[in-house]
């Protein structure tokens, strides 16, 4: 299957407007592709998933997404513009939570919000109001003048969800959003995902844990740069005829290792 | 982005003391210990002649401020014994012949032992004892004559009288300072924010690279003239260093040091993977800039080669400029060449550190 796309049809809650359309999507490092006619499609309120394993082009494509870098060849759309001529007014209206949160370690809590606030272009008393609405739905406010480094991993998370979301962005990019973050916590971030998605907002998520994949929406496997499944987590597994999504992510690296010749998992 | 800065300067208590507390240790440290003008050497006397003549000299070489007389020794052994110990660090030796050599319209000769081993500090100390002895031979002739000598240079030291080094070094302090700032803690701070991953999740956010940057850049340029004010103004209350010129035509002239300055922390910021190493970076840049601008050796007496290097150093330039206006009270007439190579490093700088900050958070 070199690099065709085992693609299902698009699970039930597949259906609406579409927040993210990518088309024959292309990026080349040097001589290396890191993503490879890629066109995907996420629609809104949806909780995607995207899993692969390490280098296999995940970073990359919510980079495009986010507009930080340009694709070599083909287009994406974000929230109806177009990344490459609109990147600017695509960062306005999305969020982005990394693996390493982003925090400023020497700022308090509501020091943290007040700044990524301001840098997504609130100001004044809206920015107040919103500010105390969003620290209080999260139950930060009784931490709000602690020192961020200070923070245990879950809280940490929980302020960085915070920051990214405080705009209230249409479109949250979550790379590796759980990784050191204990179950407690992670099942608290999930339940977080879900009330912003249930209020409209398109969430893109990476993840190593399979658990995790199997609460997204829809998901999409990609192999050095190629997205070779997409479809629900049950679909996924049917189609491959696994028991669960962990199954299917092993058989899925073995075929890859057997197709290349060499161990999977080196650097991004 | 500004209130961020100076909230996480503030809580930041290592860069914080850096900035405050430095500036002062730095200027009185360079203020007062750096006397390139050595005077007060510690001087021996072996008088084989026990003259009223011997005393003379002795008396007009004490006088000079070079030397101080701190006690006679009895013979060559004693002397020798003395300087070896560095308990003396020059000699005044007087022949037992001197006082009859004198009186008898013969040259008299004295001998002045200097320890040399430091060539910097028995240089001025030499040349004040030739002067001594010549001013004595020329005020003995007049007297033994009745003639006016024919000859008088009169010396004139402009813009630092008193020859004193603060003055030289003060305005000097203003520029190494401004180059720490904005070289070391700007470069460190930066790292800092891609160590973090801050830098990437701002890079997501609406802000422009350019302002971004901007952002990040003006506070330490702040700072920077905070830093600046602080040293004129104590080197003002404890150097009494002259304020001839303009400020406002200084402070002006400061901007092109500051962006190339910025330029080179950016670019070190650039290079450096971790703190540390734009920490070293930086004292690797620091290094030459302290002993190739002219800060405290004069860039004349440097090789050849030195000087060219010199030349590729901000401070180099701006230290013409800070002198010139503080000492001087020259115009921008008087210094528009080293401002139009501050200008033009400001601009390679920026834009080569511009292009390769764009290309890491890409």
């Amino acid at each position: 299957m070199s690099g065709s796309a085992v693609a299902t049809t698009p699970g039930m809650s597949a259906v609406g407007t579409p927040t993210v359309v990518t088309r024959a999507l292309r990026k080349e490092f040097g001589a290396r592709v890191a993503v490879d006619s890629l066109d995907l499609t996420i629609y809104r309120g949806e909780v995607f998933g995207l899993l692969g394993p390490n280098g296999s082009g995940k970073t990359t494509t919510i980079r495009l997404l986010c507009a930080l870098m340009a694709p070599t060849s083909g287009s994406a759309e974000v929230v109806g513009l177009d990344v490459e001529t609109q990147g600017e007014r695509v960062r306005a209206r999305i969020g982005y939570m990394s693996q390493r949160y982003g925090l400023y370690d020497d700022l308090t809590v509501a020091e943290n919000l007040r700044f990524y606030s301001t840098v997504y272009g609130l100001h004044g008393e809206a920015r107040t109001r919103r500010l105390a609405e969003h620290s209080c739905a999260l139950g930060l406010d009784e931490r709000r003048n602690q020192l961020a480094g200070t923070l245990s991993g879950g809280w940490k998370q929980r302020l960085a969800l915070a920051c990214a979301t405080a705009h209230e962005p249409e479109m949250l990019f979550l790379d590796e959003p759980t990784a050191g973050v204990d179950p407690a916590a992670r099942r608290d971030f999930w339940t977080s995902i879900y009330a912003l998605a249930s209020r409209g907002t398109t969430i893109l998520v990476t993840t190593h844990y399979m658990d995790e994949a199997e609460r997204c929406q829809r998901l999409a496997f990609l192999s050095r740069g190629h997205l070779i499944a997409l479809g629900t987590p049950r679909e996924i597994t049917a189609h491959f005829g696994q028991a669960s999504i962990e199954d299917v992510f092993i058989e899925l690296q073995r075929q890859d290792e057997a197709q290349y010749g060499v161990a999977v998992g080196g650097s991004r | 982005m500004l209130w961020k800065e100076f909230i996480q300067m503030r809580r930041d208590r290592l860069t914080f003391g850096m900035m405050t507390v430095l500036p002062a240790v730095q200027l009185v440290l360079f203020g007062y210990a750096i006397q390139t003008d050595v005077r007060h050497l510690p001087t021996v006397v072996l008088d084989e002649s026990r003259t009223a003549d011997s005393r003379q000299l002795i008396a007009v070489i004490g006088n000079t401020g070079n030397f101080d007389i701190v006690g006679a020794v009895a013979d060559r052994e004693h002397l020798r014994r003395e300087i070896l110990g560095a308990r003396a660090a020059a000699a005044l030796v007087i022949p037992p012949d001197y006082a009859r050599d004198l009186r008898a319209g013969r040259t008299a000769t004295a001998q002045m032992i200097v320890d040399a081993a430091d060539p910097q500090a028995s240089s001025a100390a030499m040349a004040g004892a030739q002067l001594a002895a010549g001013a004595l031979s020329t005020q003995i002739v007049a007297e033994r004559f009745g003639v006016a000598p024919p000859l008088e240079m009169r010396v004139r030291p402009w813009f630092n009288p008193a020859q004193r080094s603060a003055i030289f070094i003060v305005p000097g302090v203003i520029g190494v300072l401004l180059t720490i700032t904005l070289t070391l803690i700007t470069s460190t701070a930066i790292v800092r924010e891609r160590e973090r991953g801050t830098l990437e999740q701002l890079v997501v956010t609406p802000i422009g690279k350019t302002s971004l940057m901007l952002g990040k850049l003006a506070p330490f340029m702040l700072v920077g003239y905070v830093q600046m004010s602080v040293v004129m103004g104590l080197g003002k209350l404890i150097f009494h260093i002259p304020i001839e010129g303009s400020l406002p035509l200084l402070y002006l002239l400061a901007l092109p040091f500051m962006f190339a300055s910025l330029g080179v922390g950016l670019l070190i910021s650039t290079i450096a993977k971790s703190q540390a190493q734009a920490m070293q970076l930086s004292f690797f840049f620091m290094l030459p800039n302290i002993l190739l601008s002219g800060y405290i050796f004069p860039r004349v007496a440097m090789p050849e080669p030195a000087q060219w290097l010199g030349l590729g150093l901000p401070l180099t330039y701006f230290l013409k400029v800070l002198r010139g206006i503080l000492l001087k009270g020259v115009t921008f007439g008087d210094v528009w060449q080293p401002t139009l190579s501050l200008i033009g490093l400001a601009a390679l700088f920026l834009t080569i550190s511009v292009r390769r900050f764009r290309k890491t958070i890409e």
